[in-house]
């Protein structure tokens, strides 16, 4: 059966690797040629309690040649290794969809556990889906038996047993899948010979029994033509900030704190010495985003990455870049919160703390990522004007960005655009430490080192002309409004905002960040019926695209969706106050799904 | 002299800034040693970065002609350390108290010690917060009445160099604000150490803590008060050096050249470069009335120091690299065309 697109979804106990089996999967289509979103949902514990529904971890991966703008609402093929991730997921299925279970682990134990009140395997009450039990525990043990493995690392085997299966059933090779155990099992063979023969193992029962009936075969991508890679926003973000160290022509400096879900950048960026990038694991937040600052005074590419919690700490640190107009990065990879949260959960709630999270007059730059591989220019713009306005910028990520994945087509750093950092390398009698450029009103960045240009910085207020500490009441106001005028003309550095859809029209729809495939995908299937809808998903945050109140004008209604309670909406209140904004939102740690904004809208077009 | 072939004069390292520090205030004397050693060390002003956090000690390098940055509360351990991986060539110096580096900076101070990045930190000690107005601080002594403390501060207060040694500090010297000569010399075998080097200095507050190490630095009785440590060199003191240490049993004791005995070849040699610590800790623990309080580079040990460590793995990666620039890493690995 051909498809345009499929999607599939993994579940089994946090342990049984299906995040593991998700992203090879995910790597296996990409190399095919497909379009791909993906959406990992697991529990904030290592090992949640076995068999429960608190312990499912999940991954969703939407995959075809068109339509892919989210991980998708409900999935085609629901894997599900045990009946707690069945639980779990039931409530979202397609009707007449198919469900893969391990039957090995419908014991009366797992059924209770999971919750459910008689085996759903028998009680007909799957009657509606197409239900594929295999027996795959015991026939992984059986093809690894030969081994001689202990018993827990043969049953550690199933979720590879479980990804021959699917690959068979959506027509895909194994050979990716193969070369990539050899790889990461060099040092440990028998392990990799028994995921192999597992795999093998999987695919070839999908193959010969006739338990699966029908086979999908998902189309590759109408995508533009280029190379691609698959990529999670963590990584690209990681080498955005490494293509723009290279194209600035300086050393990138990475000052950070591990703290879910935003580590991956870190331990992507400290794969690449060869790069020249420097990784200085932090004792803690406000140390890694000090020795950020410390590194952007020594002229580094500085850059911290951080989420919501770790962003609180950086606070005042952020205020010191600001008063001494330093370059550098502080990327959020939002989560649920406040405080620790749901570490595990994305949400788009740290808006207002990006944006004015801060003791006194602290203006700042506010970018936002909107799709996992876009992360990568989203990274690159940001120090991109961080080097050319001498300005922290904050770039605001979500984990649904950081851990989702989707094909990247890959650009060349000949292709970027130039990075031209305000270095003054040469002394010069007239210069001062705050001296302004006229247009940006940025000032130079002079480096320890520069022979005949000594001079002191610090958080203390300065005065406007030599940069000497100064109190005068009448020079604080004055700088105050220098700061912010500072940031307010970025707008002139910055592309117009654009929209999708019809000039005049009766509804525009606005988000901002990661919410952007899900919501245009919405807006794509209503314009599809000709429904009088537009979208715009705004990436400057702060300042805001110059044109952003010629756009609000053109429309009669004005809807802002977001994942918290309504801090975009609130601040196109205060910075656009002339426009009426209606709003949407989900505070659940997840994202919202096409059905449910295509709901909306047509109630809000409903009407009149 | 050497002093002939300086690149400056010590005045010379002074900025155009006026010093804002109450007339008195130890930290003058501490300026001019820096000044000094900056000079017998030959430092060029622009390769030179000091670094300081918040608190009186912490204005310093506004007023000194080099590269400065006068960062946030407790935090220029961390500020300085970027500095440092940044740019290995610098010579950082962090200028901070005992408030900002033991108290709101506790955690980023043994940090910084633990990973021996190579900077010299100046810790100026007068057992109290002098900008915020006198309220006890993480060295004041038990029992001190202080404006946050009216009845006396019931807190068990740090001792700076057993802080040092048990985060695997290499480098630990004690100096008295009062001695130019012994300060600047400390700050120059700071400089040449390899690692963090942190040196106390017993800072006198005139207005919050006057005299607070008056009994130890006082002209009057300093003989009797003070052991001059210099490592290879016995470990004498009192008025006419006749005064010394030895071992007895698993304790120090002072012993007296002449009495019961005891002669020259009695008394302990200072070994600053001994790994071990147990004389070091010893001699940092000494206090009055009993002992003398040790000052001088107590500990000075080789180590691996972290921003060389940082910089060789660069360096390898670099030499091994299967990559040179960004373009080769993004096309490599499993990449798919779409016609």
């Amino acid at each position: 059966m051909i498809v345009e697109s499929a999607v599939i979804k993994f579940a089994g106990d946090s342990g049984d690797g299906m995040q593991l089996v998700g992203t090879l999967f995910t790597e296996n289509v990409a190399l095919m040629g497909n379009a791909i979103a993906t959406f990992p949902d697991f529990p904030s514990e290592i090992r949640a309690p076995q068999g429960t529904v608190a312990g499912v971890s999940g991954f969703q991966i939407h995959f075809g040649s068109s339509g892919v703008h989210s991980p998708g609402d409900a999935p085609d093929v629901l894997v599900a290794m045990n009946p707690a991730a069945l639980k779990a997921n039931i409530h979202n299925l397609k009707a007449n969809c198919m469900i893969l279970v391990d039957s090995d682990s419908f014991g009366k134990r797992d059924i209770d556990k999971a919750g459910f009140e008689s085996n759903p395997l028998e009680d007909d009450s799957l009657s509606g889906y197409k239900v594929v039990a295999a027996p795959i525990t015991s026939l992984t043990k059986a093809a690894v038996s030969e081994l001689g493995l202990d018993n827990k690392s043969a049953d550690r085997c199933k979720n590879m047993f479980t990804l021959g299966m699917v690959l068979w059933l959506f027509n895909e090779p194994i050979e990716y899948t193969i070369q990539y155990f050899d790889q990461k099992f060099k040092k440990k063979p028998l392990i990799g010979e028994a995921n192999k023969k597992a795999l093998n193992a999987g695919y070839n029962y999908a193959l010969t029994t006739e338990i699966i009936k029908s086979a999908y075969q998902v189309l590759p991508a109408k995508n533009t033509p280029g190379t691609y890679r698959n990529m999670t926003g963590n990584q690209s973000a990681a080498w955005g900030f490494m293509a723009a160290a290279e194209k600035a022509a300086k050393p990138l400096f990475l000052g950070s704190y591990p703290i879910t879900p935003a580590t991956d950048i870190m331990q992507e960026l400290a794969k690449h010495k060869w790069s020249g990038a420097r990784v200085f694991q932090a004792e803690d937040e406000i140390a890694g985003i000090c020795s950020a600052i410390g590194a952007a005074f020594a002229g580094n590419i500085a850059v911290t990455t951080t989420s919501g919690p770790g962003m609180a700490l950086k606070t005042e640190a952020i205020g010191l870049a600001i008063m001494t107009e330093l370059p550098i990065v502080i990327v959020d990879v939002q989560r649920g919160g406040p405080s620790t949260g749901l570490p595990t959960k994305t949400e788009q709630s740290d808006l207002m703390q990006a944006v004015w999270g801060r003791n006194g007059e602290s203006p700042i730059v506010v970018l936002s990522a909107s799709r996992p591989s876009d992360c990568f220019d989203w990274a690159y713009e940001a120090v991109r004007i961080a080097v050319e306005h001498m300005t922290p910028v904050i770039l605001l990520t979500e984990s649904y960005l950081g851990n989702g994945a989707e094909p990247w087509k890959i650009k060349r750093l000949a292709e970027m655009p130039a990075i031209t950092p305000r270095t003054l390398n040469q002394a010069d009698s007239l210069w001062k430490p705050y001296s302004r450029d006229l247009d940006k009103l940025a000032r130079s960045w002079v480096v320890p080192g520069t022979a005949g240009m000594q001079h002191r910085i610090g958080g203390l207020e300065k005065d406007e002309c030599t940069g000497c500490v100064s109190h005068n009441p009448l020079n604080h106001e004055k700088m105050v409004h220098i700061r912010k005028e500072k940031i307010q003309r970025i707008a002139n550095y910055i592309p117009l905002q654009k929209y999708k859809g019809k000039d005049a029209n009766d509804l525009l729809v606005v988000c901002w960040g990661g919410q952007f495939g899900i919501v245009l995908g919405a807006v794509m299937e209503l314009q599809e019926e000709n429904k009088n809808i537009a979208f715009t998903n705004f990436n400057y945050i702060n300042p805001l695209p110059k044109n952003t109140e010629e756009i609000f004008a053109k429309f009669k209604r004005i809807i802002v969706f977001e994942l918290n309670t309504g801090q975009f909406a609130n601040y196109l209140r205060a910075v656009l106050p002339q426009f009426k904004y209606k709003q949407y939102n989900k505070i659940q740690g997840l994202p919202f799904t096409v059905k449910e904004l295509k709901t909306k809208f047509n109630q809000i077009l409903s009407e009149s | 002299m050497e002093t002939l072939q300086c690149l400056y004069k010590p005045k010379e390292y002074a900025s155009d800034q006026e010093v804002k520090w109450c007339p008195g205030c130890g930290d003058y004397a501490i300026i001019n040693a820096v000044q000094r050693a900056f000079s017998e060390l030959n430092l060029k002003k622009e390769d030179t970065a000091i670094i300081s956090g918040i608190g009186c000690s912490s204005r310093f390098p506004y007023y000194m002609d080099t590269f400065g940055f006068h960062t946030i509360h407790g935090r220029p351990a961390v500020i300085a350390s970027g500095v440092k991986l940044a740019n290995p060539e610098l010579s950082v110096w962090i200028v901070s108290g005992d408030g900002d580096s033991l108290a709101i900076g506790g955690n980023h101070f043994i940090h910084l010690v633990r990973r021996n990045i190579n900077v010299n930190l100046l810790l100026f000690n007068n057992e109290i917060y002098g900008l915020t107005k006198g309220q006890h601080s993480p060295t004041t002594k038990q029992g001190v009445h202080t404006k946050s403390a009216p009845f006396g501060t019931i807190e068990n207060p740090f001792n700076v160099g057993e802080l040092v040694l048990g985060s695997q500090g290499q480098f630990y010297a004690r100096v008295p604000d009062t001695d130019v000569k012994l300060m600047a010399s400390v700050f120059i075998e700071a400089e040449k150490h390899k690692g963090t080097s942190v040196v106390e200095i017993l800072q006198n507050c005139v207005i919050f803590n006057d005299d607070t190490h008056a009994s130890i630095t006082a002209k009057e009785n300093k003989a009797n008060t003070q052991l001059i440590l210099e490592h290879g060199k016995p470990m004498l003191f009192g008025e006419n050096n006749n005064k010394g240490l030895r071992l007895n049993g698993l304790d120090l004791q002072v012993v007296t050249i002449g009495e019961n005995g005891i002669t020259e070849q009695d008394i302990l040699i200072h070994d600053a470069h001994s790994k071990s610590t147990v004389l070091h800790n010893m001699l940092i623990q000494m206090k009055l009335p009993d002992f003398p309080v040790a000052m001088g580079v107590i500990r000075n040990v080789e180590s691996s120091v972290y921003d060389e460590e940082f910089h060789r793995q660069i360096t390898e990666g670099k030499k091994e690299g299967k990559y040179k620039t960004v373009d080769d890493l993004f096309f490599s690995g499993n990449t798919f065309e779409v016609n």
